[in-house]
Parts: structure tokens; C-alpha cells; sequence
């Protein structure tokens, strides 16, 4: 286990120690100290590491994040996790606006709320909230699976294309093309594998499945007032 | 494009260390504002038909003692006054429009920062720690305090585009975003009388709520009507004698974290303006929604 | 496009133009407006109304060919560890694959190696290819983020944060689904044949301060690495570029309204912006305030054809240029050779600007397996390196005809202007007078 205060060294020092186990792993365990809400706090690892942040982050913590596995021991500033490929990011506390925006792969929990435009432009993340989520949450989402244990704000998966969305709450209004679809077989399984590897208990049948009506796929002059 | 703070204390108790809890808070903003600082603070209330004007003057040796001297005898008002740096704080015993009126046809070099019972708004070009320093923010004491830390975006980095805004007794604004209809509404509120020292946009949002609260909005239905009016990105922590308002656009996009314990309520553009403060680990923190009014007010004495 | 049939006394309004009325007929039926490619059609001020004062008596020429001028230029001299030196200041521009088909994006790159330039990823991300095949590539980083992965960015030799470009300032991007193919689709993780919408804003962050905080997030990324440009469209140039400094860019990218676009609405494309032209002073004054100029570097595109207008930015104060439309013109595009294949898709040699239709007769903004055969990437490469080198000759004849042994070190004053208006936006006197309308009485 290494240490990182970032009260004596700096987020450069802490990320280019990070970075520098990605050609060849020595230390797998790291824990970072007094993040302070400091910005761009373990971004851009590449390694099979294990990170624990304790206190709270700013803008873009494990931004870019491939393999490598963060616990943030607090709240998460803005778009935590954007465009993570693989690996996880824990957020013990809330997260705020566009957390895992663009995100293509791995596995983001947000055991407090998430704020706003949560899941913009995903691209195959998997996002679990335990609490609720923030307006235009998942929009213009791509691919992957958004699942908000508590309530859901306006426009939520608006634009959408082809993720799924699982919500157990109120979800305050649907965006442009965004639909309740039936809840099948495969997608309480979808959903029971998601609680497993997140570690959190809920039950799928409680949820509603949401989705792209897929109307806005191909322009047609009679859906103009939705663009 | 800027950082945004403000402190309302809710302890009492706290109103000495309120410029040594709130320096840091400035300070933390400096990367998302390193044009220009300032802030308003409110505290040490002059009574009843008295007001107190923050004044400034770009020489720091400009004779304040003589301008007390003929504003006492030409205004026929109980004055006393005190200096910090190159600004100095008038009490007197006047009303607001005449007080202006005589400043601004006597004094053309003084600009009136703010006019109102309790406000003081500080501010000036450079780094948040250089007017910190300057105007010796650590050892103030007050109610509340709201501070902003600039980048300027369209109009000129200068002492008058700098924040806070005050256009009316004892209100100010802060602001973190872009307007986009704010040439227009300037000239719109002109005709209404309202007067203006700048392009910025920020300074036409204060101008707005003047206006709304003349007309007799309460501050909650003015920022409601804010809402319609005002076209752009917005996040918005505004002072008024009494308390302190935030309010963001219904889009949201520029950043704000609000914190609360017993002893104050705390907004920031980022968590980390916040973290010196004392019980911050277990304040109930969280972001303000969109188009929604937050207000915390004492009751009027 | 014959005039044949008009006669004496049939007299054409001027406001309802054949354009005009065709425009109105076709929105009438389809009830959308038109997306096309290309840039912006109308006449506007630019660089054919400026001309250089070559050296005669009061100036020493420099001789063509013998005495040196130089051309290259470093780029990214402010924080990166590893600036990039371009071995002539015409850069390729950004172009998307998607747009562009790989066989085109191949010979872009390989044309700019040859010549020791860049050349730039577009909306949808980084081949094989187009890496394989350019010895300095930049790489995009767009509101979409399609295809956006860090191994790619590590692999970049700089990255360009694009807030929008010269053909639709404010706007987002269009690919129709006839482009979204099996491979554009999965680069882009998008299902097959769906138009592709692309967001205006970025989704994570907005305005200069959140900027600055994600300019930090990708130099960490990058290690400070690599050069970070930004770039953006031409409208309040002078603001846009103080705060793309002050947000920490290394590099600024300023695209006038002339510049080319994939798709867009026309509307877009023909009134927003401001021409090449009058950006270019107002950047250059920005830095010059901010001591910067020359220190963070500034390239220009939109609208830039031959050696004399790469000259003429380097004298407004450009340090170097990007090339998109001209650059696909080398390639083939809108060729004579097609005409009748251009007539079959209801266009012609010299007009066809339907590149989001993915039917270029010349293959190069296609998608189609077939189409794209038409253009040899080699070929192709080939034809991109003697664009490059022509139009770095042209721009050292000038040079050296107005004294310089540097490109860099033409100035404003070796300018002089053709029309009062380009006069007034390139910030030069009036040829034969010394009247800046706007600056001197």
C-alpha cells in the first residue's frame, strides 16, 4: 500500500505515479489523502490498480479510467469518471453534474445522488445510483445501462439512442423519444448482474425499463417540433 | 466566467471570524478568476435614516478628510467615516438619492461602490489574495459576505467590471455564466431609471433585481422573474441586507455547491472553496437544482 | 446552367434570384432545411483584396530559390514538453472519418508527411490508417467524443479541443445515415443508418473556467506532453482568444466563416461567422495585449487556396494556416473528370457540395466500398504533398520578394488593401493611401 497526501505533494505528483505503473505494475494498492475537492485527482490511469480517495474530489476524478479500480471515500465534483473505458469508480457520496459523461465501458456507483446531464453521451457504461439523478440525465446516450434506484429528473434519456434505462422512483418527465418499455426476462437478469456487481441490494422487479422510442433515428417532417 | 463564494453565518457567534472563515473561500477560487476579486460584506448596520456608502478613489492619497468635511457641512448631515486602502466607508445621516446625487455632482473622480444600511462591497483588479490582503479581508466581522473571483469574458478587465454588483441599497450579485440578452435588457431598464457604469452583463442581472424589488417584488419573486427574462447561463448568489439568495438558470451548467450546518450556510462555484471551513465533513452538502430559488433571510430588525 | 432561353426584357429580381425561388420550392416541399457540405458560398471580403508591397528601392528583395527563407514553425511552446515543428506552416485541417472516407484520410496523411506537416483526426475518432500514415497527427477532442479513447490521445502528437469551427459557430454537427456504415457506426457506437446528431456543447463542461480545469485533466492525462490547441469558430474573436489563453491553450485555431463543413444547414454555413479575414487582426491583437503573441501560436483556416493567402495571414500575424476544402479539391473533389457522374446526382463539376449524401463521384467524402476505390491513396498522397509544397513555394516567393527570410517575419505593413472593406477588417491602408477606415483619419 502506497500513500499520497495531497497536502504535501501535488495532483501532478500523485497522477504521474500512477501512470507510471502502467507499463509494469509494482505497487497495486494506493490510497490518497486530503483530495481537498482538488481537480483531475487519478485521471487517465492505465493499470490494474486499486485507489482509495479519502475525502471528497473536484472536476474529472478518473477521467479516462481504464482497468484500474477507484473508491471515492466522499462527493465526486463534476463529470467523475467521463469517458472511463474499463475498471470501476465507487462514489460513496453524491456526485455531481455529468458523471461518467461519454464513459464507453467498466462500472460507475454512485451510492448518493448524482446531479445533472448523469450518463451524458454514453457510450457502454454501466452507471448504478442509489439515489436519485439530475435533469437531462443519460441524453443523447449511446449504449450501455443507467440504473437510478431513487427518482429521475426531468428530460431524462433525452435524444436517447440504444441504452438501457432502469428506474425504481418517479421519474419527473421523459426527453424527446424516450419511452417506458416492457420489463422482460433478460432485462431483470441485466438488471440483477448490475446490483451484483455493484454490491447493492435491490430488487429488479421493483423497476420500470425505459428506452428509445427510436422515432428521431431518421429524419421524418413530422417529428420536427421534437428536434 | 468566474468563481463564486458566499458565507451567511446563522451562529451569531461567528460574526467576528467571519472575514478569516471567508478569506480562504476567495482565495480557493483564484484558477476560475484571476482577472479581478471582490466582496461584499454586510454587517455593522447604521440606523434608521442613516446610510453608509463605500467609496473609492484611484488615488491612494486622495484627501477623504476633506471630502467628509464639505459632504457634513453641504448635506448638513451627521457624518463619520473610516479609510481601508485606497476605499473609505461613509456614514450619514441622508437619504439614498441625495446622498448620490451630491457625490455624484461633487466628487466626479469618487465611484460609490455600494449605498445600503449594511453593506461594504470591496473589490479590485488582481489576484484574490492581493485584495484579500489589501483590504485586510481576515479581520472583518459581519453578518454575511458573498465574493467573486473574475475571468473576464466580453467586457474590459477593469476595477468597474469587477464584482460584486450592487445597483441598489444594500443589494449585490455575483455571477458565474454568460448572458445573452443583456444589451437589450440594459437599455430596457435604463428607460425604468436604473443606472449603469459598465457593459457587463453581470451588472445588468443586478440592475434587474433593483428594478423588480422597486417595483415591489419580494427577492423571491424577482429571481423567479429572472428566470423568464434573463437568457443565458446563470448561476447567481445575490446579497441583501437581510440574508443571501442563490438561483441558477434552468439549463445548469455552471458549477455550484451549496453546504449547510447549524452555524451558516456556504455556496461556492466548487467544493473546494469549501473545505476550510470548520464541520464541513459532515454538512449537509449538495447542489443547488435548476430554476430553483434558495433563500435564507433573519428575520428584519 | 445556361442562359440560353433568358431574352431581352425577362429581367431577374435580384431578391428572388433562381437560388432564392429554387430554395423556397424546395423547403415548401420536404419541410426541412437544406444540409449540404462545403463552406460558405456568398462573396465576402478576403484575401484576393489584399496585396503585398514587394521590395524595390526603399527594401531589398531577397534572390528566389538561392538565399533562404524559412518556413517552419514550432507550435506548442508554451507548457508542452514536446512541441511540434511542421516543416511548412500549411497544416491539414480536422475532417472526420465518416466524412471522409479512410482511402482519403490516408492520403491527407501521407501528403503531410511527406512535406514534414500535420494533419488532424475529425468527430468520430483515430484509424490505423490515418495514424499509420502521419508523422504528426493532432487529434480532436469534440463535444460527441465518438470513438474518443485515451490510448488514442496518448498517441497523439497534440490534441485540439475544438469548441466549434468556421462553418457553424454555435452549432452541432449532422452525419446523415446514408454515411453511418458498419464501421463509421461502430467507431462511433452508434446503431447503423441512424442520422447522427452531435451536440453543440460539450457535455462535461462550459465557459473558459470549467475550460481551463479540463485543458489540466488532458495535460495530466498526457503527462504535459503534448501540445493542447484550441479551437475555435470566427465571431467574437478578439474575447474567444484572450480567454482560450487565459484557459491555458498552448495553441488557438481560428476558423472564418469560409471554412468547409461535412454537413450542416445551409443556413448555418452562408450567416454565421465573420470572414478569415477580419479575424485574423482581431486574434492577433488579443495576444499582442497579452504579450503572447508568437509565445502561444495561432493558426488560421477558412477559405485558403494558393501560397499568396497563406502569405497574407503569416503577415496579419498567423503562424501558420489549416487547409480542409482546398485540400479534398487536391484530391479530386468537384473534378472535371466527373461531370457526368456529378450530372447523374443531379450536380455538377465545380458545384457538388451534398458530402453528407456519401455519393462523391471522386470518392473521397464517401463511405461507399465502391466510390472510395475511385481514390488511391498513394496517388492521393501524392497529389496532397504537391498542393503543399506549391503553395509553400508561392508563399516564399512572396516572402522574399518583400525582403523576408522568414515566412514569419512578413508583417502587416508589407500589406496594402484592394476595397475599403478589407481595408477596414485586415486593418491595412487603402492601396496608394495610408487611411485604415477605422483606425487612422
Amino acid at each position: 500500500m502506497r500513500t499520497i497526501d495531497i497536502t504535501s505533494q501535488s495532483v501532478r505528483d500523485l497522477n504521474q505515479a500512477l501512470h507510471d505503473q502502467a507499463p509494469e505494475c509494482t505497487e497495486r494498492e494506493w490510497k490518497v489523502l486530503n483530495p481537498a475537492g482538488k481537480h483531475n485527482i487519478a485521471c487517465g490511469l492505465d493499470q490494474n490498480l486499486s485507489v482509495d480517495i479519502m475525502g471528497h474530489t473536484g472536476y474529472f476524478c478518473g477521467g479516462m479510467n481504464k482497468k484500474a479500480h477507484l473508491v471515492i471515500h466522499g462527493n465526486a465534483g463534476q463529470g467523475v469518471g467521463e469517458n472511463m473505458m474499463s475498471g470501476s469508480i465507487r462514489v460513496k457520496g453524491d456526485a455531481s453534474q455529468a458523471a461518467g459523461a461519454t464513459a464507453h465501458g467498466g462500472l460507475l456507483v454512485i451510492e448518493g445522488n448524482a446531479g445533472a446531464r448523469c450518463g451524458i453521451s454514453m457510450k457502454g457504461v454501466d452507471i448504478v445510483v442509489k439515489g436519485n439523478v439530475g435533469h437531462m440525465s443519460c441524453f443523447m446516450g449511446q449504449a450501455g445501462h443507467l440504473v437510478v434506484c431513487g427518482d429521475a429528473g426531468d428530460a431524462l434519456g433525452d435524444s436517447l439512442y440504444e441504452v438501457q434505462i432502469f428506474v425504481k422512483g418517479n421519474v419527473k418527465s421523459l426527453g424527446a423519444d424516450c419511452i417506458e418499455k416492457e420489463m422482460r426476462a433478460e432485462h431483470l437478469q441485466t438488471l440483477k448482474e448490475l446490483f451484483n456487481r455493484s454490491g447493492i441490494d435491490e430488487e429488479p422487479e421493483a423497476f420500470k425499463r425505459y428506452g428509445s422510442a427510436r422515432n428521431l433515428y431518421n429524419f421524418k417532417v413530422d417529428n420536427a417540433s421534437a428536434y | 466566467m468566474c468563481g463564486i463564494v458566499g458565507l451567511y453565518l446563522k451562529n451569531p457567534a461567528l460574526g467576528p471570524k467571519l472575514g478569516a472563515l471567508f478569506e480562504p473561500m476567495l482565495i480557493a477560487m483564484t484558477e476560475r478568476g484571476p482577472d479581478s476579486a471582490g466582496f461584499a460584506i454586510y454587517g455593522d448596520e447604521v440606523p434608521e435614516h442613516w446610510i453608509k456608502l463605500t467609496l473609492r478613489h484611484p488615488d491612494p492619497h486622495f484627501d477623504w478628510e476633506a471630502l467628509a468635511e464639505r459632504a457634513k457641512t453641504e448635506l448638513s448631515a451627521q457624518l463619520s467615516w473610516f479609510q481601508n486602502a485606497n476605499v473609505a466607508v461613509f456614514k450619514l445621516e441622508a437619504d439614498e438619492v441625495s446622498a448620490r446625487d451630491w457625490f455624484a455632482e461633487h466628487a466626479k473622480d469618487v465611484l460609490i461602490l455600494s449605498v445600503g444600511r449594511s453593506i461594504e462591497i470591496l473589490k479590485e483588479v488582481g489576484l484574490p489574495i492581493e485584495i484579500s490582503e489589501r483590504f485586510s479581508l481576515s479581520g472583518m466581522q459581519g453578518t454575511h459576505i458573498i465574493g467573486h473571483t473574475r475571468m473576464a469574458t466580453e467586457s474590459a478587465v477593469t476595477m468597474a467590471g469587477s464584482h460584486p454588483f450592487s445597483t441598489g441599497m444594500d443589494l449585490c450579485l455575483v455571477h458565474n455564466g454568460s448572458l445573452s440578452n443583456h444589451n437589450r435588457l440594459r437599455e430596457n431598464l435604463r428607460r425604468e431609471g436604473i443606472s449603469f457604469e459598465t457593459e457587463n452583463d453581470s451588472e445588468v442581472a443586478a440592475g434587474y433585481l433593483t428594478w423588480r424589488l422597486r417595483e415591489g417584488d419580494s427577492l423571491k419573486q424577482a429571481l423567479e422573474s429572472a428566470l423568464t427574462d434573463l437568457d443565458g447561463f446563470f448561476t447567481f448568489t445575490i446579497g441583501t441586507r437581510d440574508g443571501f439568495a442563490v438561483i441558477r438558470d434552468p439549463i445548469a451548467c455552471k458549477p455550484a455547491v451549496l453546504a449547510e450546518t447549524d452555524d451558516y450556510v456556504a455556496m461556492a462555484s466548487e467544493y473546494q472553496a469549501l473545505t476550510s471551513l470548520p464541520g464541513i465533513e459532515n454538512a449537509k452538502v449538495w447542489e443547488p437544482e435548476p430554476a430553483t430559488v434558495y433563500a435564507w433571510e433573519r428575520a428584519s430588525v | 446552367m445556361t442562359d440560353i432561353n433568358i431574352k431581352p426584357g425577362m429581367r431577374e429580381s435580384a431578391t428572388f434570384d433562381r437560388n432564392t425561388i429554387a430554395e423556397i420550392q424546395r423547403a415548401a416541399e420536404t419541410g426541412i432545411y437544406d444540409i449540404r457540405g462545403f463552406g460558405a458560398k456568398r462573396k465576402v471580403p478576403h484575401f484576393d483584396d489584399l496585396l503585398f508591397l514587394g521590395a524595390s528601392m526603399s527594401r531589398y528583395p531577397l534572390e528566389g530559390y538561392r538565399e533562404k527563407c524559412n518556413t517552419s514553425v514550432t507550435l506548442g511552446t508554451r507548457f508542452a514538453k514536446k512541441p511540434i515543428v511542421i516543416e511548412t506552416p500549411v497544416t491539414i485541417a480536422g475532417m472526420s472519418f465518416g466524412a471522409l472516407s479512410a482511402n482519403a484520410k490516408e492520403a491527407l496523411g501521407r501528403g503531410a508527411s511527406a512535406v514534414g506537416t500535420s494533419t488532424t483526426t475529425g468527430d468520430g475518432g483515430m484509424t490505423p490508417e490515418e495514424r499509420g500514415q502521419s508523422s504528426k497527427l493532432v487529434y480532436q477532442y469534440l463535444p460527441s467524443r465518438y470513438g474518443m479513447n485515451p490510448d488514442d490521445l496518448r498517441k497523439a502528437d497534440a490534441i485540439e479541443v475544438v469548441l466549434g469551427q468556421g462553418a457553424k459557430p454555435g452549432g452541432g454537427g449532422m452525419l446523415l445515415g446514408q454515411k453511418i456504415t458498419d464501421r463509421v457506426a461502430m467507431m462511433r457506437t452508434l446503431p447503423k443508418g441512424v442520422d447522427q446528431r452531435s451536440a453543440c456543447r460539450h457535455p462535461d463542461w462550459t465557459g473558459p473556467d470549467d475550460l481551463a480545469i479540463k485543458i489540466q485533466e488532458l495535460r495530466e492525462i498526457t503527462d504535459w506532453l503534448v501540445p493542447i490547441y484550441i479551437k475555435v469558430g470566427a465571431t467574437r474573436t478578439y474575447y474567444d482568444v484572450k480567454l482560450a489563453v487565459k484557459a491555458g491553450a498552448d495553441v488557438i485555431v481560428v476558423d472564418g466563416m469560409q471554412g468547409g463543413t461535412a454537413a450542416t444547414q445551409d443556413v448555418f454555413i452562408e450567416h454565421v461567422g465573420i470572414p478569415t479575414l477580419a479575424a485574423i487582426p482581431q486574434a492577433v491583437q488579443a495576444l499582442q495585449e497579452m504579450g503572447m503573441h508568437r509565445k502561444v501560436q495561432l493558426i488560421v483556416s477558412g477559405g485558403i487556396r494558393n501560397g499568396a493567402d497563406v502569405a497574407k495571414c503569416m503577415a496579419l500575424g498567423a503562424d501558420a494556416v489549416a487547409i480542409g476544402t482546398a485540400a479534398l479539391i487536391a484530391l479530386g473533389c468537384n473534378h472535371p473528370k466527373w461531370q457526368s457522374e456529378y450530372e447523374k446526382i443531379g450536380s455538377a463539376a465545380g458545384f457538388y457540395d451534398d458530402y453528407h449524401e456519401g455519393k462523391d463521384p471522386a470518392g473521397i467524402s464517401t463511405q461507399d466500398p465502391d466510390l472510395m476505390q475511385r481514390l488511391d491513396p498513394i496517388e492521393g498522397g501524392r497529389r496532397i504533398a504537391n498542393y503543399l509544397r506549391v503553395l509553400t513555394l508561392e508563399a516564399q516567393t512572396l516572402a522574399r520578394a518583400c525582403g523576408k527570410n522568414d515566412l514569419r517575419h512578413l508583417e502587416p505593413e508589407d500589406l496594402v488593401a484592394l476595397t475599403v472593406e478589407a481595408a477596414a477588417m485586415a486593418r491595412v491602408p487603402l492601396a496608394g493611401t495610408q487611411w485604415i477606415p477605422g483606425q487612422s483619419f
